[in-house]
């Protein structure tokens, strides 16, 4: 039995957040917030020469062979040191083309993704869930259009939901116009993409349960992102409380603060076992692998709201600052809430899911 | 991530459930035989290595290497048996851990036996009425008479104890030496002239505490554990074996469960409360918290087998505890409405309504102040697990 991270996770950890830290100052993150583009190829390529991409794919690709655990881990990391770009989804698209029975796509792609020299994001469409994606698929060519998709600028392939809830690989080129829309989250920009006749190959049909585990794997992911994100904002409120003085004395000393930091690592610090059993279901494929996915998304996802929301209120004024990043942390909080679903559509999913 | 014992655990566990299979028939027996038939098994199971593994064996304990996978593995096949395992309370998991690293061989000789079959009750002594939080504020005095301590003053909140035989706690001593170091670490016996002892009783109406009042009490001068003075230092004497467990773990899925029930049998317009949307999100809200709860009991647990730090996450578990207990709490009076106007404990209607839920929803504002108040608990998490500024007053007491 182990249930906590081993020495390897660990270093895989040190490491991603490291390179973050290198390849992407302060200063570099708040010109992209203030308006430098969706993508940022020089934390890409320095997270990518790590190893990210490939981290869960097979060793044949490229890849390290390790499980959703592992990337969860790294994910995580990067939601708090507030990655830019769509990491996530380029990684989750990995995954899902792994699964894929279609040799060619495979072949074409799974090297190209684990290297990171393709860029790749993921577009589900409809309300999040699978029954509700639209895009269709007919000879070959798609159509349709989806709104609110991550890094569809910079990416080369979009894997699509399909009507019914099946999954087409998209190489962007003709018939694929990405339009941006001003997204919430300025680390993670968001397009609305029209498929108008696109070459298809569909990967996965309606009902395959594939599909399944590859939104499962997405919830997962997000909920590693936010859990990242939540810690983020508590280091910072907690590093602010013990340096920031008032009456002659650092703010951290007044109980009434300190209990307000306390209440957020209630939040943040017990999720991380929750975020990792999810993964660790997934991996293993536990019967409650589905519900522990969709619980972890609703359960962390609201904790990071409430932790930003707390941290604004734990800096005062400086936090509510354009200047001051802690609004970028909020924003991604408002992000991973929102994407996939909400807490209140996940929880009703797992109502369902355990027959009551 | 792994969540399977391991072949060795696995072997160890089939042991484990074939000496239950052998020792433990308790069949229908007379209330005295069943007494005596359990004290044989305890001792059978102390031989063989699964009970009082901390103890050694010439205090009576089977003197097991610390492994708590096997402590977990022997929990579980025990309670899947319903098999009794040690004797709880007070005196196994505070006094006697304290005697073992602390106590002289005439000590330990003279107790640990006792405590282990439960002959010796012990409730503890060190809440005054004006202590609270402040530990080492205790007034209570004890002053050496030729071979003897004579006590007087006031011990609260000791629970148990009624059943209790004996105490230990802390007195002060030196009451011209500074705060803490005026304090030592006794123990007496409460069946004595000069010991009153009155129950405490509590919002369910239940007395789970007693209050006891000491009028020149007395006790052997030998009787103290540790040094005169340095009962402070003594009463924070843990010992550090096979602590972890995941038998907590389902600390909150047990109520958690419950409420489901209850959701079930509680009707909304006609229909199970349970297919109303708003109760299902109520309760999966709840469950987060439960689910964040239970793995990071696990999480605790791989530490603990690893020989690693718990950590922040080790500080927090019972204000999580309390915290979700309180949801729990509060959605339960929600679902059982008028029946939370109904006395539980009136007209025999015990443990049989869903009126029985006020006892819960009570039982979690008394976890909020056991053990440490959840102000208590937040401050740890914040000065021990964050490492923020103690607060001026307390450093001012240092």
């Amino acid at each position: 039995m182990r249930f906590h991270p081993t020495e390897e996770q660990l270093a895989i950890q040190d490491a991603l957040k490291g390179t973050l830290e290198d390849a992407m100052p302060r200063e570099r993150l708040e010109k992209i917030v203030n308006g430098g583009g969706d993508f940022d190829r020089e934390s890409w390529n320095a997270l990518m020469a790590l190893g990210l991409g490939g981290l869960a794919l097979p060793e044949s690709v490229g890849g390290a062979g390790l499980g959703l655990v592992d990337l969860a881990m790294g994910i995580e990391v990067l939601g708090q040191g507030g990655v830019v770009g769509p990491v996530l989804q380029h990684c989750l698209a990995g995954l899902a083309l792994n699964l894929a029975d279609d040799a060619d796509a495979r072949e074409t792609w799974l090297g190209k993704i684990a290297s990171g020299e393709t860029v790749a994001t993921v577009a589900f469409g409809g309300n999040w869930l699978p029954d509700s994606w639209a895009v269709t698929v007919a000879g070959g060519k798609a159509s349709g259009v989806i709104g609110f998709v991550p890094g569809a600028d910079a990416a080369d392939l979009i894997l699509v939901g399909t009507q019914g809830g099946g999954l087409a690989l998209i190489e962007k080129g003709a018939g694929v116009v990405v339009e941006a829309v001003q997204s919430a989250d300025r680390t993670r920009r968001l397009s609305a993409v029209t498929f108008d006749g696109a070459p298809a190959s569909v990967l996965f049909e309606p009902g395959d349960a594939r599909i399944a585990r590859i939104f499962d794997a997405a919830l997962v992911l997000t909920s590693a992102d936010a859990l990242g994100g939540a810690q983020y904002c508590l280091d910072l409120s907690v590093a602010y409380a013990k340096e920031r003085e008032q009456f002659g004395v650092a703010i951290g000393r007044f109980q009434a603060l300190k209990h307000q930091l306390a209440q957020m690592a209630l939040e943040v610090e017990p999720a991380r076992a929750l975020m990792w059993y999810a993964a660790y279901a997934w991996d293993s494929q536990q019967d409650d692998a589905a519900r522990a996915a969709a619980m972890a998304k609703a359960h962390i996802a609201d904790r990071y709201v409430s932790v930003a929301r707390a941290a604004v209120a734990a800096h005062g004024g400086i936090g509510y600052t354009w200047e001051y990043s802690l609004n970028t942390w909020f924003r991604r909080s408002l992000f991973d809430r929102a994407y996939l679903g909400s807490p209140t559509v996940h929880r009703a999913r797992a109502a369902d899911l355990a027959g009551w | 991530m792994d969540l399977s014992y391991g072949e060795g655990a696995e072997t160890f566990r089939r042991e484990v459930r074939s000496f239950l299979k052998g020792a433990w028939q308790p069949g229908e027996r007379r209330k005295d035989e069943l007494k005596a038939f359990i004290r044989d098994f305890r001792t059978k199971a102390t031989d063989a290595g699964y009970l009082y593994r901390a103890i050694p064996k010439q205090y009576g304990g089977s003197e097991q290497p610390a492994d708590v996978v096997k402590a977990q593995v022997i929990r579980e096949e025990f309670a899947r048996a319903r098999a009794p395992m040690e004797i709880g309370g007070n005196g196994m998991s505070m006094l006697v851990p304290t005697l073992l690293e602390k106590g002289t061989p005439e000590q330990k000789d003279m107790f640990i036996r006792q405590t282990m079959s439960g002959d010796m009750m012990w409730g503890q002594g060190y809440s005054e009425p004006a202590t609270g939080s402040d530990l080492a504020s205790v007034r209570t005095r004890a002053e050496l008479v030729g071979d003897e301590w004579v006590i007087n003053g006031q011990k609260i909140w000791t629970s148990q104890g009624d059943r209790a035989t004996h105490m230990f706690g802390l007195f002060r001593t030196e009451p011209n030496a500074s705060k803490h170091g005026g304090i030592s670490y006794l123990m007496l016996d409460l069946n004595q002239p000069g010991v009153t002892r009155r129950p405490i009783r509590q919002m369910t109406g239940e007395a789970g505490f007693y209050e006891f009042f000491f009028d020149n009490a007395r006790t052997p001068a030998s009787w103290i554990v540790g040094e005169r003075g340095d009962g402070w230092n003594v009463s924070r004497t843990t010992l550090k074996h096979e602590r972890a467990s995941i038998g907590s773990a389902d600390a909150l899925g047990g109520t958690f469960r419950k409420l489901v029930e209850l959701a079930q049998e509680m009707e909304i317009d006609g229909q199970p409360a349970i297919k109303d949307a708003k109760v299902r999100d109520a309760l999966t809200k709840i469950e987060g918290w439960v689910m964040a709860h239970r793995y990071s009991s696990f999480r605790l647990f791989s530490l603990a087998a690893a020989q690693e730090q718990p950590g922040l996450v080790g500080l927090m578990m019972k204000l999580l505890l309390t915290e979700t207990g309180h949801e729990m709490a509060l959605l339960a009076q929600e679902l059982i409405g008028d029946h939370a106007l109904i006395e539980p404990a009136s007209a025999g209607t015990r443990g049989r309504g869903p009126e029985k839920w006020l006892d819960q929803i009570m039982g979690t504002l008394g976890n909020s102040i056991a053990g440490g108040t959840t102000n208590i608990q937040r401050n740890i998490i914040a000065e021990r697990g964050l490492g923020l500024p103690r607060d001026l007053a307390m450093e001012a007491d240092k």
